[in-house]
């Protein structure tokens, strides 16, 4: 049993401005095979929580804890993080000019597991993988994320996720740019993962649509840096009637 | 001010006083005597990137021009189509490419004593590995010919290390229809100083592929210009270097189009690591009226590593006929993207191999191009070397 937990956080970046708190006491507490759907408006700190649990240098944590079985993730540099078990799948992953995607996979799944893949073995997950995801075969011989379009690059986010199979996978606006068709394709894959190794999900959203595909366990509503409200689905369906009104109206919106 | 009426030099008798602007790459001064050429001030338009004051010796002296040991390895189903042989300064051969256009190219071929001809021939496909260890530390000039007779296909390396304080031409010359690959690497030890002047000349329907790899040496200067004389000729240029602290890397490159539907690619990529690394690209780009339906396009791009790293960037394209297929050029020198290593880190990929991975992909989108292959895995695993120490040294930094 793996347990992901977020106690009291506060996380602050360097602006022009000077320094500004971002989250401002967040408590959350996820186990494998849940998925935390995590909401809210734009600007409320969403992202900012994924970048900081993955050790992203512009996010200062000034106080609070995230534990992974009970280690310390924060004090863990970025890889050494991934190497614990977890994952975030990006809104914007970057392009890697000169690496292609077969090289970078290898590479990657060579440093989770601490030893090379069985060659054959691998070659063949990679490309049933692929099949899953409907990425074509000749997207192993091109760079990483370079050329890709919106959709693609979601796509290889979750070949990784397949892939390098970690504990908890947070997943930053996956459904973001994406047609149905394709979300459908994406959320397929994590929900591949979820029954093939149990994964926790920490699912982060601006819109309700990704629920439909993705059935959340809990439902987290993210207002100004702090969880304003938690529920069950039914938070979700809720907040697809009535949208984030009623939050924005009682908070200080930036 | 300098009255240029009463110097000797021949460099600025037309315009007197050296002071009007050349207009066109195609109008620089040329000679192959040094005495024609003014003392280097370190203004002019070639050298004033280079530490001049690092080359006095390759400048100014009387250098010895003597033989020099060499290696060659040749591989090949027939490798009589390749030959060696060292020839007097009376061969015909000899400034049958090009005139110097600076006075270390001049110094050197007033001073060089035989040349030293590598022949290709025959329809085979010859592979020649030249390698040159033995200059030794004291200034001195050296003079190649690289001949591929018309319709011949071969590769030649020429492979440099050890001490150099060496300054030397070398003329290519590519036969109608022939195909030749010209990979030059610059390895030499860390004091090493090398200025050279590749000329080539590339006939009717004929074929260059032209490397250069500068990897190790205090001042390697390696400038190579392109004649393309004849109808239908194509030249790719590429260029890889790797400049560490205190290192002065440098390339101009100047291709000249002379002839209808000739065609040019220029692609230059370089990485910077350490306080006072330099590179230096200057890409000259000429189509001549005589050159309608060309096609050029030309780049440099560099990747500054660390701070205290510099790199000049400079592309010229000059176009005298309203008919070409293409004209282009591209430059960028950008700092490592501290978002890629986040990337490849929170896919569990440790700090110094994900560096290596970057770093390693930039350079090889000119590596795979090389086409051959004992070259690039040399190449791959040279960089590799250069990446483990700088990035283990760059670490120590951070870490104090």
């Amino acid at each position: 049993m793996a347990i992901l937990e977020i106690k009291d956080l506060h996380v602050s970046v360097e602006t022009e401005q000077g320094t500004k708190p971002i989250l401002k006491g967040v408590d959350l507490t996820a186990r494998d095979g849940e998925t935390h759907a995590i909401m809210g408006p734009n600007g409320s700190g969403k992202s900012t929580l994924a970048y900081t649990i993955a050790g992203h240098p512009k996010y200062h944590v000034e106080s609070g804890t995230v534990t992974l079985d009970g280690m310390d993730l924060l004090d863990m540099t970025v890889d050494a993080r991934a190497r614990a078990g977890l994952f975030l799948a990006m809104q914007y992953p970057v392009e890697i000019p000169g690496v292609t995607v077969t090289n970078f996979l290898r590479t990657a799944k060579t440093a989770i597991d601490g030893e090379a893949p069985a060659i054959r073995g691998w070659i063949k997950d990679v490309k049933a993988s692929m099949a899953n995801l409907r990425m074509d075969t000749s997207f192993a011989d091109r760079n990483v994320n370079e050329g890709f379009s919106g959709g693609e690059k979601k796509r290889h986010e979750i070949l990784q996720l397949e892939l390098l199979k970690p504990r908890f996978a947070i997943l930053d606006e996956t459904d973001s740019g994406l047609d149905v068709d394709a979300l459908r394709v994406v959320a397929d894959g994590v929900n591949r993962a979820k029954e093939g190794t149990n994964l926790g999900v920490l699912l982060i959203t601006h819109y309700t649509r990704i629920l439909r595909y993705i059935k959340p366990d809990y439902v987290h509503v993210f207002v100004d840096g702090r969880i304003a409200e938690e529920g069950g689905p039914e938070l979700a369906d809720r907040l697809e009637n009535e949208g984030y009104d009623r939050f924005l109206s009682t908070a200080n919106v930036n | 001010m300098l009255d240029h009426s009463k110097l000797p030099s021949k460099q600025h008798s037309d315009g007197g006083w050296g002071l009007v602007p050349i207009q066109s790459r195609a109008g620089r001064f040329s000679s192959y005597d040094v005495a024609d050429f003014e003392p280097v001030t370190g203004f002019e338009a070639e050298w004033k990137y280079t530490p001049v004051a690092s080359l006095g010796a390759l400048l100014d002296v009387k250098l010895d021009g003597g033989r020099y040991d060499f290696s060659i390895e040749i591989d090949g189903a027939e490798r009589s189509n390749l030959s060696t042989a060292w020839v007097e300064r009376t061969d015909a051969r000899i400034g049958s490419v090009s005139t110097p256009e600076e006075r270390a190219s001049a110094n050197a071929w007033t001073g060089f004593g035989e040349a030293l001809v590598v022949t290709v021939s025959g329809d085979e496909l010859v592979e020649g590995r030249v390698v040159r260890s033995a200059f030794g530390a004291q200034p001195r000039a050296a003079h190649t010919i690289i001949e591929a007779k018309p319709n011949s296909k071969g590769t030649v390396i020429i492979d440099n290390s050890g001490d150099a304080l060496l300054a030397e031409n070398l003329e290519i010359s590519v036969g109608d229809g022939a195909r030749l690959t010209v990979v030059s690497v610059q390895d030499w030890a860390h004091d090493g100083i090398h200025v050279a002047n590749h000329f080539a000349k590339i006939g009717r329907d004929a074929f260059l592929k032209h490397v250069i790899v500068s990897l190790s040496g205090s001042i390697v200067r390696v400038n190579t210009n392109a004649h393309l004389v004849g109808e239908g000729g194509d030249v790719e240029l590429f260029g890889v270097y790797f400049a560490d602290a205190g290192q002065h890397l440098e390339q101009q490159v100047y291709i000249d189009h002379d002839a209808p539907h000739t065609k040019s690619r220029s692609s230059y990529r370089g990485a910077l690591q350490g306080q006072g690394a330099r590179a230096v690209w200057i890409g000259d780009v000429l189509i001549r009226p005589s050159a309608p339906g060309t096609d050029s396009y030309e780049e440099n791009r560099n990747l500054l590593l660390t701070d205290g790293t510099r790199a000049d960037s400079v592309p010229n394209l000059e176009i005298e006929t309203g008919d070409i297929a293409g004209a282009g050029h591209a430059s960028a020198s950008g700092r490592f993207d501290d978002e890629q290593l986040f990337y490849l880190q929170s896919r569990g990929v440790p700090e110094d191999e994900a560096r290596r991975l970057v770093v390693r992909g930039f350079l090889s989108a000119i590596i795979q191009k090389i086409g051959v292959p004992a070259v690039q895995e040399r190449l791959e695993a040279a960089i590799e070397t250069e990446l483990r120490s700088s990035i283990a040294l760059n670490r120590d930094e951070r870490a104090s």
